[in-house]
C-alpha cells in the first residue's frame, strides 16, 4: 500500500478537524450568552415535576421567570417549605409561603347516589361523554365518573373509588390544579388547606328535581344557612355556599343537620386511615 | 343509467320502505307545547312574553336583535304557562316557553305582499327573517343570512336539496310528491331574492316518484329549473357533496357554498318560505317522519313545533315493547333520546324507533390500518389519524390533518371494522382545537 496516500488523508482530515475545532472554539467565545447562574441554581432547587401548575411550561421556564421576571417563588405549589427557603436564599429575598391548596371534588354523586338516564356506550372519557348529551347520569352538573382528573394528576394523589368518584389523597396533593383543568364540568375546586367545611354539590336545579337526580344533592333547603350566623353561608341558585372569609376555618357547624349529607367537613385523615387496594396501587 | 355524484361516501340500507308511500297526515293540535328559545345557529332569542300571557298562533314569543338569529313563534293559540329550563333533544336543559293551548288556531299572520313577484327583495328577505325560517335539513342556520350573500361573492346558482340521504327519513320525499307547487313557489322566491337564473333540484334516485312529480310540475308551470336525479349515496345531501354532484364545483377548505357562487336550501325550507311569503304564516310546523320497526304505525306527519315527542309517538300508535332506542334526526347524524318529553324543534326531521335487534352494542378494537375510513370519507380526511390525535390531545396535528373540514357525517365510523367511535373522537378533537384557539386569542 502506498504510505503517502495514508499520510495525505491523515493530514487533510486532521487539518480539517483542527480548522473546525478552532472555528467552534472561537464561536463559543464570541457567541457566548451570559446566563444568570442563579437560573440553574433555582432550577435545581425546584421539585422538577414539570407539572405546569405555576402556569409555565416547566420548571426550567419557571426558574427563568423567577430570576428575570420577578415571578413569585410561591407560585410553585409543589415545592416544599425547605425548597422555597432554598430558592429564597439563592434569590436573596424573603418569601412568605402561600397557604397550601388542596383539590376538592365538589360532588358526591357516585354510582350509588345518582339516577341514570340511559346506557352510555361511547368513549370512556369525561369530555367525550359531556359533549355527547352529558353522559349517563341525569345530573347535569355532577361528576361524570370516567376519571379524566385521575389521569391528569401527575403525583398519584387521586384515585377512583368503588363508587365511581375521584378521591384526593390530601397528603399527596400538591395543588398544581391539573385536575381542575381536566374536568369538563368544573367539579373540582382548589381550596386552601384551612378550609374544612364544604357543600359538596354543584347542582343548581330546583329542590324537587335535584332530589330526584341524586340522594346527596344540595336541595336548597336552607337549613345550614339558617343555622349559622348571618353571612357565614349563603344561598344562590338553589345551592348553598360557605363564605370562607367569615367562616369555615374551624368547622363547628352541626353538619349532621344537612338532610342530604352534602354539607361535609373534610379533614384529610379519613383516607389516610384506611387505604384501599386502589389507593395502595396508586401509591 | 349512471347518475351524477361525488366521490367516496357509503351505501347504507335506506329503510325508507316504512313510510315512503304514506301521505303526510295532519297531527291534531297538541294540548301543550314547549318552544326552546334557541332553535337556530347564532345568538339565542330572549322571550318577549310573560307567564299567563295570551298568545295567538304565529305570534312572536322570542327574538333577538342580532343579525344571525331567528325569532320563534307560538305554534298554538293559548296561554303561556311557564318559562323555564326543560329538557332539549340534545340532552341538556335549555330555556323553553311552555304554552297551554286554549282553543283552535287564531292566526296572527305576518304582513305579506299580495303578489310576491312584484315585492321588493329586501321586503321578502325581511319576511323570511320575521317568519323565523331556518335551514330545515338539520343544521338550522338562519335562512335570511344565507339569502344575503356579500357583494364580493356573486351567486350564480341555486340548488334545492331534495336528497334526503339519511336512511329512514321520508319527510322531504313526501313533501316533494304532495306539496310540489308550494316547494317550487318557495324556490322561485328564494331565487328572486338571490337574483339567480340557474335553479337545480337535486334528488336521490331512490325517490323516482319525487323526481317525476317535480319534473312534471316544472314543465307544467313553465319554470326553468333543472331536476337532477343523483346517485343514492350517503351523504349526498351534505351541502358540499351536493354542489360537487350537481355543479362539479369544489367548495374550498374552510369555505362556504357562496365561495363557489352557490346557495343550497332544503325542500322543507323552500316550503316554509312559500308559506311565509304567500300566506304570511311563520314557521310553526314541519313535516316529521316517525318511523322504524319499534313504532306501531310509521307515518309522516305535519306537526307543530314544540309538540312533545310522546304525543307524536302516541299519534303513531305508540312504541312496541321491544323498542330499545329512539333517535331524533337520521340514524347517521341524529341524537339518541332518553326521554320522550322533549319537543319537536325546527331541526327535527324524523323520529326513529328501533328495536333491540337493530341496536348494536359494539365494543371497539384497535385500528388495523385498513384504510376503510379513508375510502369512505367524502371530505378526503384520514379519520383514524384524527381520532388518534384527538385521543392524544395533539392540537397542531389535528389542525394539519384538516379536522375543521369534517362534516361529522359518520361515514367513517359506519365502515370501521374495528367499531372505533371515530366521529365522537373527532368531535372531542374539534372541541379541544377550539378551546386552544380561544385560549390563544385571549
Amino acid at each position: 500500500m502506498d504510505v503517502t496516500a495514508l499520510l495525505i488523508s491523515m493530514g487533510s482530515m486532521g487539518g480539517l478537524g483542527a480548522m473546525f475545532s478552532a472555528g467552534l472554539s472561537i464561536a463559543n467565545k464570541k457567541l457566548h450568552v451570559d446566563e444568570d447562574p442563579r437560573i440553574e441554581q433555582v432550577k435545581n432547587a425546584l421539585p422538577g415535576a414539570n407539572c405546569g401548575g405555576c402556569g409555565f411550561p416547566g420548571c426550567a421556564k419557571f426558574a427563568g421567570e423567577v430570576v428575570l421576571d420577578d415571578v413569585e417563588i410561591s407560585d410553585c405549589t409543589v415545592a416544599t417549605q425547605s425548597e422555597i427557603d432554598e430558592i429564597a436564599e439563592i434569590m436573596g429575598v424573603e418569601v412568605e409561603a402561600a397557604e397550601r391548596k388542596i383539590a376538592r371534588v365538589m360532588c358526591q354523586g357516585g354510582t350509588y347516589e345518582t339516577a341514570v338516564k340511559a346506557d352510555y356506550a361511547g368513549i370512556e372519557s369525561c369530555l367525550a361523554a359531556n359533549l355527547m348529551s352529558g353522559g349517563d347520569k341525569l345530573c347535569e352538573y355532577g361528576c361524570l365518573g370516567f376519571g379524566e382528573c385521575v389521569d391528569a394528576c401527575q403525583f398519584g394523589a387521586m384515585y377512583m373509588d368503588d363508587n365511581g368518584l375521584p378521591v384526593v389523597i390530601e397528603d399527596k396533593c400538591n395543588g398544581c390544579g391539573n385536575c381542575v383543568g381536566a374536568c369538563p364540568r368544573n367539579v373540582i375546586e382548589m381550596h386552601p388547606e384551612s378550609d374544612k367545611l364544604f357543600v359538596l354539590c354543584k347542582n343548581f336545579d330546583d329542590p324537587k328535581t335535584s332530589r330526584q337526580l341524586c340522594t346527596k344533592a344540595c336541595i336548597g333547603c336552607q337549613i345550614c344557612v339558617r343555622a349559622v350566623e348571618d353571612g357565614q353561608m349563603y344561598m344562590e341558585d338553589n345551592l348553598a355556599y360557605v363564605n370562607y372569609d367569615q367562616y369555615g376555618k374551624e368547622a363547628k357547624l352541626p353538619t349532621d343537620r344537612c338532610p342530604t349529607e352534602c354539607l361535609v367537613v373534610l379533614d384529610g385523615n379519613e383516607e389516610a386511615a384506611e387505604p384501599t387496594a386502589i389507593q395502595e396501587k396508586a401509591a | 343509467m349512471k347518475f351524477p355524484t361525488f366521490s367516496k361516501g357509503i351505501h347504507p340500507s335506506d329503510h325508507k320502505e316504512f313510510t315512503n308511500t304514506k301521505s303526510i297526515e295532519f297531527m291534531p293540535l297538541p294540548n301543550e307545547v314547549f318552544i326552546p328559545v334557541q332553535q337556530h345557529i347564532g345568538a339565542p332569542d330572549e322571550p318577549i312574553v310573560d307567564r299567563k300571557d295570551e298568545v295567538k298562533t304565529g305570534q312572536v314569543i322570542g327574538r333577538s336583535d342580532k343579525y344571525v338569529s331567528s325569532p320563534v313563534h307560538s305554534p298554538v293559540t293559548g296561554k303561556v304557562k311557564k318559562i323555564n329550563n326543560f329538557l332539549h333533544p340534545m340532552g341538556s336543559k335549555v330555556k323553553m316557553i311552555q304554552i297551554q293551548r286554549t282553543g283552535e288556531d287564531d292566526w296572527e299572520l305576518l304582513k305579506h305582499p299580495e303578489d310576491w313577484e312584484s315585492a321588493s327583495i329586501d321586503d321578502l328577505r325581511q319576511l323570511v327573517w320575521d317568519a323565523g325560517i331556518v335551514g330545515l335539513g338539520g343544521a338550522a342556520f338562519p335562512t335570511h343570512v344565507k339569502l344575503a350573500p356579500p357583494e364580493e361573492k356573486p351567486i350564480d346558482s341555486f340548488i334545492l336539496n331534495g336528497c334526503e340521504c339519511e336512511p329512514y327519513l321520508t319527510s322531504d320525499h313526501r313533501a316533494m310528491v304532495e306539496m310540489t307547487d308550494k316547494i317550487l313557489t318557495g324556490m322561485s322566491i328564494i331565487m328572486k331574492v338571490l337574483g339567480v337564473e340557474n335553479g337545480y333540484i337535486g334528488i336521490e334516485d331512490n325517490k323516482p316518484d319525487a323526481v317525476e312529480a317535480m319534473n312534471e310540475r316544472v314543465q307544467n308551470l313553465n319554470l326553468d329549473f333543472k331536476v337532477m336525479a343523483l346517485e343514492t349515496k350517503y351523504p349526498q345531501g351534505a351541502e358540499k357533496m351536493l354542489i360537487m354532484s350537481v355543479l362539479d364545483r369544489k367548495v374550498p377548505t374552510g369555505g362556504l357554498p357562496m365561495d363557489v357562487g352557490t346557495v343550497v336550501n332544503n325542500v322543507g325550507t323552500a316550503m316554509a318560505v312559500a308559506e311565509a311569503v304567500t300566506e304570511g304564516k311563520p314557521l310553526v310546523q314541519r313535516v316529521v317522519t316517525i318511523t322504524g320497526d319499534g313504532i306501531s304505525e310509521p307515518k309522516n306527519v305535519l306537526a307543530r313545533i314544540g309538540t312533545p315527542l310522546q304525543s307524536l309517538v302516541d299519534f303513531a300508535g305508540g312504541l312496541s315493547e321491544e323498542t330499545a332506542q329512539v333517535f331524533m334526526g337520521g340514524p347517521m347524524m341524529g341524537m339518541a333520546l332518553h326521554d320522550l318529553s322533549v319537543p319537536v324543534i325546527k331541526a327535527s326531521s324524523g323520529i326513529i324507533c328501533s328495536t333491540e335487534s337493530r341496536v348494536k352494542k359494539m365494543q371497539s378494537y384497535p385500528c388495523i390500518q385498513c384504510g376503510a375510513c379513508v375510502d369512505a370519507c367524502p371530505m378526503n380526511l384520514v379519520s383514524t389519524r384524527l381520532a388518534k390525535f384527538s385521543e392524544n390531545k395533539q392540537i397542531d396535528a389535528m389542525e394539519d390533518y384538516g379536522i375543521d373540514s369534517c362534516v361529522e357525517c359518520g361515514s367513517c365510523a359506519f365502515v370501521c371494522p374495528s367499531y372505533i367511535p371515530l366521529v365522537q373522537w373527532i368531535r372531542v378533537g374539534k372541541y379541544r382545537v377550539n378551546e386552544s384557539r380561544n385560549k390563544q386569542a385571549a
